[in-house]
């Protein structure tokens, strides 16, 4: 039986399950939501401790990450991710979540060629590419200060 | 007041990155890669800080907060020292984040069993 590009996807379309796509964005939205309202609450608390806008955020992400570290460890992060997806994976816990699963999980590998080299898998090319571009904005904005005069 | 939208422009992002799981074949390292550049954009284009105001952490705590750090440390870094500025500006507005992220990892490594992923 011969089967083209086309006709194969139709048919891996009605063989797969429908993905259940508002409960993920219902369970994404409250998930990530809530991690925010977190944050938020934390950037509050060092703001009216007195602290500049950027010490609080700093310190906000810090914590953020700090508590998604122990909870990775702990093996509960999976557990909320496989519920929770997106929610999960865009706040800056998922980016520290990133980091820390491979480390630990590597840890066999030795420090160097598993810890050292693995925990950078997705925060590798995040930090390449959020460079790379901050790079191109940068000269850009060095460009149209040149072109205003500014 | 400011909690409710943290709620809400939070969550409404990460859903932004749910449509992109289930209607895509991205992986999560692309995602999270799209969210950076986006940040950057926004960033660049005057969009991030209005939308921070709005939101605070419910704009700052995802990625594109992350984004928006290092844009942001592009600008200040190329206002005061110039063209140098466009290499030192990201990273070092980026440093606190990563050092403690990585530091959190290596800990974790020392402390922590491997597990069954599931």
């Amino acid at each position: 039986m011969r089967t083209d590009a086309v006709k194969y996807d139709r048919m891996r379309k009605d063989a797969s399950p429908p993905s259940p796509i508002i409960k993920d964005c219902l369970c994404a939205f409250f998930s990530g939501g809530a991690i925010c309202l977190v944050g938020e609450i934390l950037r509050t608390a060092f703001l009216s401790a007195g602290l500049e806008q950027k010490d609080a955020a700093l310190l906000t992400s810090a914590c953020l990450i700090a508590l998604s570290a122990l909870t990775t460890a702990l093996g509960w992060y999976q557990k909320l991710a496989a519920h929770a997806g997106a929610g999960t994976l865009v706040p800056i816990t998922g980016f520290a979540n990133s980091i820390v699963s491979p480390a630990v999980e590597f840890r066999s590998e030795g420090l160097v060629p598993g810890v050292g080299a693995k925990m950078f898998i997705i925060a590798g090319p995040v930090i390449v590419y959020g460079t790379l571009a901050s790079v191109v904005w940068g000269i850009l904005y060095f460009l149209s200060k040149l072109w205003i005069g500014g | 007041m400011h909690y409710f939208n943290a709620f809400w422009v939070g969550g409404a992002v990460c859903v932004i990155g749910q449509l992109l799981i289930d209607r895509t074949k991205l992986t999560p390292a692309r995602i999270l890669v799209c969210y950076v550049v986006s940040g950057v954009v926004l960033s660049a284009l005057g969009l991030f800080a209005p939308l921070a105001e709005f939101a605070g952490a419910g704009a700052t705590v995802p990625l594109i907060g992350f984004g928006n750090l290092l844009a942001e440390g592009v600008k200040t870094a190329v206002d005061e020292h110039g063209l140098i500025g466009v290499l030192t500006g990201g990273l070092s507005a980026a440093s606190g984040g990563v050092t403690v992220a990585l530091s959190a990892g290596f800990l974790a490594s020392l402390i922590a069993k491997s597990r069954d992923q599931n």
